[in-house]
């Protein structure tokens, strides 16, 4: 199958700032495609050229095998991470104004059912709740019926609730066999949405695949963790590496089952551990370091 | 170009410019008040009263049946006669400039005082000395009659006020909406539609157009039930040419919007523009007697030629034939501005 979206060797320079260094990567039909990666890795401008809102230094870009043509504009959905509407207008009227831009559109009605937005359909755009305000945008970028959606940081702001909600809706839409690239730094999110992602750092992709795929690749070890009075033996005379935090004691280990085994074996109560098994976020630190960035 | 996307956006903006409620008002308000303001001042008499103080007097107001000065004196136009107890109180009054003359009551010989550096006590004085000659001795001069009626100031300031009025609305009300918007992302948001920047500024423009018209006819109903304006020429004439002025002045205003993010930049801009167009398109005051250099200057502002054309219709009864190089200039104006805004605009830098 031909990828609906290829990027070829993207490079992106703000005067001497190298903001994205030679990215590239394909999507297939239907996928929902993850661009993860710490403030400033350049998520959001290697999105915004493949949108064509900004022109890139160098580097090539496919939509459906071709070099993007004006009815692009016609085929694609996007969602930026921060956007001001026109002022005044209902949420209803900036729907309105927005489907009569585009040649093929979704019926508003069914929009409003999808994105749950009937309770403030009425009100002015710039009165809603960042929830509310996620789930409109989200309308407003499929409102011309999209084979390729963007979703630039969706859930970023969001109380855990509206987090959710929103997860349940991009579910939905993916359901509906739609392609989706979106970037964020929430690594739950990119594991529970997506099919493929790609962690960024200073410009490039240091890492692709699917979430499970770059679990293993970069993080076998479980975690088991429990409070440190419960640990009688000294650590040393431990046979696996302990690592005490504060008022916990962390054993990493590739074997859980052995660990257990072992735990037992020195007669210690199991009752308040905890098994942390490696996840996105295990493996997007240890790529991307921990150190504070900004 | 596709007419369904251009109506949409055009729609939006009114909606916008219908729905802010204080900054429809004002574009209504603030036209009206200039204008009744500056009525009331040169409208009225106060403006060219003299005042005269006299004394002996009990008190300010003086009957006027029971003052005791020259007869002739007493009956002149525009003088304002106010009473001090003795002469020290109207001296004091005199110095400060809050008399320009002060006559003591009582017949022959008169004594007045007056301060020499005052032009308008100058005028009172030979207007006093022109009241004591006797009527059988007055010199030989006749008045003739002026043909028509004479223009009013209010007359001659009303267009410029409703001009400079469009002036701002346009060169804000597109450079800086425009700008705002491109800072805070909509424009970057309608970029990634099939919306053309062309459909885009196209429908600013007949937005703020159609504004500008529909404030003219408000304001200008409105001061005309008050003021009756005295239009020489023809009013369809008239508003063609506010209308020729708008569209200029609207391009311009989309010259202004078609780069930048900052509002403080673009503030700076508009200032720079609007005022000394302000000052020199004699909107306030006739240019008649400035230095040559700066009568051409003026020329540059698509104001000026709008005002002189719609003086002329309204003051001259001038058809579309004698303002025709006004209408050629703005017309060139307004095709040169837009073709410098189209070529200049960016979504969003």
């Amino acid at each position: 199958m031909n990828p609906i979206l290829e990027v070829k060797n993207l490079v992106k320079h703000y005067g001497s700032v190298v903001a994205v260094d030679g990215v590239s990567f394909a999507l297939d039909q239907g996928v929902c495609f993850g661009l993860l990666g710490p403030n400033g890795a350049g998520k959001t401008t290697t999105i915004e050229v493949v949108e064509d809102v900004i022109l890139p230094t160098s580097g090539e870009i496919f939509y459906k095998g071709r070099p993007r043509t004006p009815s692009f504009r016609e085929e694609v959905g996007i969602q930026f991470q921060s956007t001001a509407l026109l002022n005044f207008l209902t949420v209803r009227e900036t729907l309105q104004t927005f489907k009569s831009f585009f040649m093929q559109t979704a019926s508003i009605q069914e929009l409003v059912e999808l994105c749950r937005l009937d309770e403030f359909l009425d009100q002015y755009n710039d009165k809603i709740s960042g929830g509310q305000r996620q789930r409109f945008l989200l309308a407003l970028a499929l409102i011309n019926q999209p084979e390729l959606l963007f979703l630039d940081e969706p859930s970023t702001g969001l109380d855990p609730q509206a987090r959710r909600n929103l997860w349940d809706l991009i579910q939905d839409i993916k359901a509906e066999g739609k392609t989706i690239i979106l970037t964020t730094h929430y690594m739950e999110e990119a594991q529970f949405l997506c099919d493929e992602v790609a962690i960024m750092d200073y410009g490039k992709i240091i890492s692709q695949g699917t979430p499970d795929a770059l679990i293993r690749q970069h993080s076998r070890s479980s975690t088991v963790v429990m409070p440190r009075e419960r640990f009688t033996p000294k650590t040393d005379d431990f046979p696996l590496p302990v690592r005490t935090v504060k008022d916990r004691v962390e054993i990493k280990t590739d074997d859980v089952n052995q660990c257990l085994e072992q735990l037992i074996a020195y007669g210690i109560d199991l009752s308040d551990m905890t098994v942390r098994s490696p996840n996105l976020e295990t493996v997007f630190l240890n790529l991307t370091g921990r150190q504070l960035r900004e | 170009m596709r007419l369904k996307r251009l109506w949409a956006i055009l729609k939006a903006r009114n909606l916008e410019f219908f729905r802010d409620k204080s900054a429809f008002g004002w574009n209504f308000i603030f036209p009206f008040l200039l204008v009744a303001g500056f009525g009331i001042i040169f409208g009225g008499k106060a403006y060219t009263e003299y005042k005269i103080g006299v004394f002996p007097a009990e008190s300010a107001q003086i009957p006027m049946a029971a003052l005791d000065i020259p007869q002739r004196f007493k009956e002149m136009n525009h003088l304002k006669f106010i009473g001090f107890q003795n002469a020290a109180e109207g001296l004091r009054k005199l110095k400060h400039q809050r008399i320009d003359f002060l006559l003591k009551i009582g017949q022959e010989p008169h004594q007045y005082w007056v301060s020499d550096s005052s032009p308008k006590g100058y005028v009172v004085e030979q207007m006093f000395k022109a009241s004591l000659i006797p009527p059988d001795s007055q010199p030989n001069a006749e008045k003739k009659e002026i043909q028509g009626s004479a223009i009013r100031y209010i007359d001659w300031l009303f267009p410029g006020i409703l001009a400079m009025n469009m002036m701002f609305s346009a060169l804000w009300g597109v450079g800086y909406v425009v700008v705002r918007y491109r800072k805070n992302g909509v424009l970057k948001r309608l970029k990634v539609t099939p919306l053309t920047a062309f459909e885009y500024i196209t429908a600013q423009a007949i937005s703020r157009i159609f504004l500008l018209m529909f404030t003219l006819m408000v304001v200008w109903t409105g001061c005309d039930l008050i003021f009756s304006f005295d239009v020489q020429g023809s009013y369809l004439d008239l508003f063609f040419v506010f209308f020729l002025g708008s569209l200029s002045l609207t391009s311009l205003g989309l010259v202004l919007a078609s780069r930048g993010t900052s509002e403080e930049f673009t503030t700076g801009i508009l200032n720079f523009i609007s005022w000394p167009m302000m000052f020199l398109s004699e909107v306030w005051f006739s240019m008649e007697g400035a230095p040559a250099w700066v009568k051409t200057f003026a020329k540059i502002f698509p104001l000026t030629h709008m005002l002189t054309a719609a003086r002329k219709v309204m003051h001259e009864g001038a058809g579309l034939i004698q303002i025709s190089p006004e209408i050629i200039v703005l017309s060139l104006m307004t095709l040169g501005f837009l073709g410098l805004g189209a070529s200049l605009f960016s979504w969003n830098r």
